[in-house]
């Protein structure tokens, strides 16, 4: 294997981010400091993600270097392949969003230098994760991810609650680690073999493969936000500055993605059917129950938090199809399906960061992150508006935009189960189709709400009345986006053509070419199976709407007159009668949060002739929480509590002690013999 | 087997189970006994289907005896006990509609679950016929649990025990002696039922089984 | 010229349903009038509604945006859109493979979306309860139809359409329980998509059926006419694909002679025209249900999908 030039430029990208933060320590107080390390960083991306894309689109022979770095004699193994290429393209992608928004959002944050050097190593730390062929490298890499975006968290700690939901994610992040160390040891066999080609040639037996499979599920799923290793990602996303919301909702949660499927579809190699039921049951109840916590959300970016956790539910029921469809030796449909998860973690990449962008400014502009105190934002900052309702049409899988892509690839994934053997999967997997299609309802109310009550209606505080549009670069960032939304939506052939490589490589076949086509539409087995067209539905839609307004305008009549709203004979000018967030949610709160998140409303009116004003209490309770973090954490207190007697104890019972210990070994190593 | 046969077959028996699940969604008790009625109604339908298709002619028994005894005595006479106790207007309350629902749907995909992949290639009606009567036991036992009014259980226990004859007939060559006394026994274990609605109204004026619930906690308190 | 021919009957269906989609209404609502023993409105009285309203001076609220006044073309679009790719008379129509069934489903939601955010967009209370209504409908509705459409795919093996109803009408279906249960299941759906009784009242905008009447209170003029336009063409949409799905027959596959082409127009206004009679009918024998027993009618629904579902792998065996 020669070393290819993608992999060069990748680690002179990566060597430069972190030169860039050093250099961010030295100039970050100056007040061209912002700029310049955004722009350096987004010229390293842009280069990155060239690199990238060269390695997808020349489809090269997996090219592996080897440093003289990391444990001595072993080396630091680094590979690019297709599966890390795209990945690549994710992340620099991402990340070259991310700064250019950030040379404009950036330059008005109060504390430069708690941001500006762990950003760009932030970026170093995702891509190093991708180059990682070693073990060794890859958790050091994914710690070193963790601790700058750890750092990134807690950029603003003045503000209550940040602290709290640093160390959370520094806790919930070890432990992912923990079970992704547990992991490769595992995969490393007892010879150490550490190198990924090494543990490629070992033959794993099945149970220890299913065992470093569900191992990888919930290291790689607490980076990402399986349910119910959530916890920690609606905290920490929110605290950190916006620009890097977007990267850890965006890139991060990807890359973790990208840890599952290297070690489920490329180190293990072959798992048992049934771990695909395992990931299949995760990733559909992380859909559901994320977008409904999305919904019960008043904040704005911790309703798009929780709406990451939905979509990496959405890429998880893909990937855990491609598993079934792979066990089963039928490449086809495990092509199809790992089509559709690849394609949806780009689309979330480009809506999600789009969508944080576009909360970041409001939250610029107005200083408020809660959409009970905002509104009519339409009228003050309509270009961001613009570009937010592109992203809220994206993420709700409706067409032409992109997002319908990818849950529609899905579905036709879905709708190839019945040909799955085994009865179990048969059963389970229209039962996650049916979660998805609640979950791709529930995330249209969802951003409806989001829309309707920030951007829509009349505002409800002064800062929402006054605001103003936000800066060119931020704008340019979201444009951007906006712009390869629709693209995406309407050629996804060329995005799936990408993809072969990688589905080739990973589970042994690809979709049937889709550049060729005519009309350019997308067939994902056969056209009389199903064929579904983009470009065309948007041609539809703009002729056929544009020719009605005309028709109507021209020979009808386009007489307008502004008034003031009727309101069905009663309007009231004040602005609190306007619906706000948690009335819009109220129906399906009742409906599916009595049970699920044990809702409690109380009513408190006061009587006829009382002065004293009403109130309305609504108490959700996280059934993560409540099931199983609660109870943990009162376990592990009531331990600590009674381990803490061990300090006060006399010589004589601490050698005691030291003395059963002893014996008890001792019995243990004779009984072993 | 023909296709024609095959068709009505599951036809009729997917139709109970249908029905087991309508039983399940209902929440008015006259018209629990009507969905009841219709379930026995229907699976003397499918028995003499299978009579005819198996050429079995003392199914013909069996199916009549359904027809007779629990589409229209059994239904009949629980009306009469409803309208006698003055609770034909009760809604019952069932623990939660959309739970009961999902896990009768979960039942329906247990019972699948366990006996498609069993005998694969053997008769396909008679493996169909079993998993449609184990989801309408299973159910039955479901609405047993989930009402609350004696009644109501009742007609769960007699939907089960559809599902039992069900699965007989479907399973070439019950003799007619166990299948008559099966009848048999539930009729009495229906006379019993009847008789026991009776005295619980007498003794407690309702025949709201919560109210027993309630009388033995009291018991378990008082030293 | 062949290009042309195709095309020309692609704008011919796009320009039936538009056509045909008052009418629609307007015997529904001359039903439900003789049922009621009432004489009611011509059947013809939606096109002059439609042509009054069109005609009328649009009156906006002050701080209505660019969404508002975009909005009612466009979610009319998006339906005119979708009913126009679903097989009414002709199967395997030109563009007919641009959207499957699956597609047309997200049309109307993106319809849908559209129309629930201009709800909000004047922020008034009545709009923000229809939208707030309309979405919790949605989200029971959804799941329930993507297990009618998964029953319809497994049957037929394909999402496409025109295929279903090729396999529909040539292939060998037999009596098929998950067929019946799925039709039923798809009646619930249409009706609450519909905002028919007894989930809401599309004759009203009181107290008790505030969804999406209440959603589109502040419309006018020809707003209010492409909004109530949208209304008509979804009924007939969903019309055509219950016809498509279930009742194909007389549908002009193959053979695309003048002579089949006639008979399969004329069979779908004769079966659709069905439909508009049986619905008011159907309408009429029940009470309208209060927001929440929503869950209890679509979770029949949905249960209802589901069970076709699993009867369908018990028959098919596989």
């Amino acid at each position: 294997m020669g070393v290819g030039m993608p992999a060069i430029v990748g680690l002179f990208c990566v060597a430069g981010f972190l030169a860039t933060a050093a250099l961010a320590v030295v100039v970050g107080r100056r007040p061209l400091g912002a700029p310049v390390i955004y722009g350096a960083s987004f010229l390293l991306s842009i280069l990155g993600l060239a690199a990238a894309l060269t390695a997808l689109i020349q489809n090269a022979e997996p090219a592996a270097l080897t440093l003289p770095i990391g444990l001595p004699l072993l080396g630091a193994h680094f590979r690019i392949d297709a599966l890390s290429a795209f990945f690549l393209v994710v992340v620099n992608g991402g990340g070259a969003a991310a700064s250019l928004y950030g040379i404009g959002y950036g330059r008005h944050d109060p504390s430069p230098l708690r941001v500006l050097p762990y950003f760009p190593a932030y970026l170093a730390g995702m891509n190093l994760v991708l180059f990682a062929d070693d073990a060794f490298i890859f958790l050091i890499a994914w710690e070193f991810m963790s601790l700058t975006s750890w750092a990134l968290v807690l950029a603003h700690h003045q503000s209550p609650g940040n602290v709290r939901a640093g160390f959370i994610y520094i806790l919930m992040a070890s432990a992912g680690t923990l079970c992704l160390l547990l992991t490769f040891g595992l995969l490393a066999g007892p010879d150490g073999g550490y190198a990924f080609a090494t543990i490629r040639e070992n033959h794993h037996q099945i149970p220890v493969a299913a065992l470093v499979l569900l191992l990888a599920l919930i290291g790689a799923g607490s980076k990402a936000g399986l349910v119910p290793l959530h916890i920690w990602l609606p905290l920490a996303h929110p605290a950190a500055p916006s620009h890097v919301s977007a990267l850890m909702s965006g890139v991060m949660t990807k890359v973790a993605i990208y840890g599952f499927i290297r070690i489920a579809f490329d180190l293990i190699a072959e798992p048992e059917w049934w771990t695909s039921l395992v990931v299949l049951a995760f990733g559909g109840i992380t859909a559901a129950l994320g977008v409904l916590y999305a919904l019960l959300q008043q904040d704005i970016k911790r309703l798009l938090a929780y709406s990451t956790v939905e979509n990496i539910g959405i890429v998880f029921v893909g990937l855990g199809l491609a598993l079934a469809f792979r066990a089963n030796q039928m490449p086809l449909p495990a092509a199809l399906a790992m089509t559709a998860a690849l394609l949806h973690v780009f689309n979330h990449l480009l809506f999600k960061s789009l969508l944080f962008f576009g909360a970041g400014a409001v939250l610029h502009k107005t200083g408020e992150r809660n959409m009970e105190r905002l509104g009519g934002l339409i009228h003050r900052m309509p270009q961001t508006a613009f570009v937010f309702l592109v992203g809220c049409t994206a993420i709700s899988a409706l067409p032409p935009l992109n997002g319908f892509v990818s849950e529609w690839l899905t579905f036709q994934a879905i709708l190839v189960s019945p040909l799955l053997p085994q009865w179990g999967l048969k059963l389970m997997v229209p039962a996650v189709g049916a979660l998805l299609a609640f979950a791709a309802a529930l995330a249209a109310a969802c951003f409806v709400k989001i829309y309707g009550i920030t951007f829509l209606g009349r505002g409800r505080t002064l800062a929402a009345q006054t605001a103003s549009e936000t800066d060119h670069f931020s704008l340019a960032a979201m444009f951007v986006l906006a712009a390869l939304c629709l693209l995406a939506g309407v050629f996804p052939g060329v995005l799936i053509d990408l993809l072969s490589p990688v589905t080739n490589a990973m589970v042994g076949g690809r979709m049937p070419p889709q550049i060729g086509l005519a009309w350019l539409s997308i067939v994902p087995i056969t056209e009389s199976r199903s064929s579904y067209n983009g470009a065309i539905i948007l041609v539809f839609l703009i002729v056929s709407g544009a020719l009605t307004a005309m028709v109507i305008h021209r020979f009808a009549t386009r007489a307008t007159r502004r008034s003031a709203f009727w309101d069905c004979g009663y309007p009231d000018r004040s602005l609190a009668t306007q619906y706000s967030g948690s009335s819009f949610s109220m129906p399906i709160r009742r409906v599916f949060g009595v049970t699920l998140f044990h809702v409690r409303e109380r009513v408190d009116m006061p009587r006829p002739g009382e002065t004293r004003p009403g109130h309305f209490h609504v108490k959700i309770f996280d059934p993560a929480w409540r099931l199983a973090y609660g109870p943990a954490g009162r376990a592990i207190w009531a331990a600590s509590g009674k381990l803490n007697q061990l300090q006060f104890l006399t010589i004589r019972r601490y050698l005691t002690l030291v003395f059963a210990a002893l014996i008890v070994l001792l019995v243990v190593v004779a009984a072993w013999r | 087997m023909s296709s024609l046969q095959f068709d009505t077959a599951h036809l009729l028996a997917g139709g109970m189970l249908v029905l087991s699940l309508l039983l399940l969604y209902q929440d008015r008790i006259l018209a629990t006994l009507n969905v009841f009625a219709l379930q026995a109604i229907t699976l003397s339908l499918a028995v003499a289907w299978q009579a005819y298709a198996q050429d079995a002619m003392h199914l013909i028994v069996t199916a009549v005896i359904a027809l007779v005894a629990k589409g229209f005595i059994i239904p009949a006479a629980l009306n009469r006990i409803v309208h006698r106790l003055g609770i034909h207007r009760e809604i019952e309350q069932v623990i939660g509609a959309g739970p009961t629902m999902l896990t009768g749907l979960g039942l329906v995909a247990l019972s699948i679950l366990l006996v498609m992949p069993v005998n694969v290639g053997a008769n396909m009606l008679a493996r169909e016929d079993l998993a449609f009567a184990l989801a309408v036991i299973l159910l039955g036992l479901l609405m047993m649990i989930t009402r609350r009014n004696a009644v109501t259980q009742i007609v769960g226990f007699m939907s089960l025990e559809n599902g039992l004859v069900l699965a007989a007939t479907g399973a070439k060559g019950m003799p007619l002696v166990v299948e008559i006394s099966v009848a048999f026994s539930i009729l009495i274990a229906f006379a019993v039922f009847g008789v026991f609605v009776f005295r619980i109204r007498e003794r407690f004026d309702t025949v709201d089984l919560s109210a027993l619930d309630r009388f033995r906690e009291g018991r378990r308190h008082v030293p | 010229m062949a290009l042309i021919l195709e095309i020309a009957a692609q704008a011919f269906q796009m320009f039936l349903v538009v056509v045909v989609a008052p009418l629609m209404l307007g015997i529904t609502r001359k039903v439900k009038a003789r049922v009621l023993r009432r004489i009611g409105p011509s059947v013809l009285q939606p096109y002059r509604d439609l042509w009054k309203l069109m005609h009328k001076e649009a009156v906006l609220a002050d701080n209505a945006s660019w969404l508002y006044r975009t909005v009612p073309y466009l979610s009319f679009a998006a339906i005119w859109v979708a009913a126009a790719l679903i097989p009414t008379y002709s199967t395997g129509l030109i563009f007919s493979w641009s959207a499957d069934i699956i597609a047309i489903v997200a049309l109307l939601a993106m319809a849908r979306f559209a129309l629930t955010l201009a709800g909000m967009d004047v922020g008034t209370a009545f709009g923000g309860i229809g939208s707030s209504r309309e979405m919790l409908i949605a989200s029971l509705a959804e799941p329930a139809m993507l297990l009618v459409v998964f029953t319809v795919a497994l049957v037929a093996g394909t999402t496409q359409l025109s295929a279903i109803a090729d396999h529909m009408i040539h292939g060998t279906v037999g009596l098929r329980v998950s067929l019946g249960l799925g039709l039923f299941a798809f009646v619930f759906i249409a009706i609450a998509e519909n905002a028919r009784i007894p989930i809401d009242n599309p004759a009203t905008h009181l107290e008790l059926t505030m969804v999406h009447e209440a959603m589109v209170l502040e419309y006018s003029g020809r707003h209010l006419a492409m909004i109530e336009a949208a209304a008509a063409v979804k009924l007939t949409l969903y019309f055509s694909l219950l016809v498509c799905l279930f009742f194909p027959f007389g549908i002009a596959t193959e053979d695309k002679s003048a002579m089949s082409l006639a008979i399969g127009i004329g069979s779908y206004l004769v079966k659709i025209g069905i439909l508009a009679v049986l619905l008011p009918i159907g309408e009429t024998t029940v009470a309208k249900m209060r927001v929440f027993r929503y869950p209890v009618f679509l979770g029949g629904a949905f249960a209802t999908a589901a069970l076709a579902v699993f009867l369908l792998f018990v028959s098919q065996g596989f």
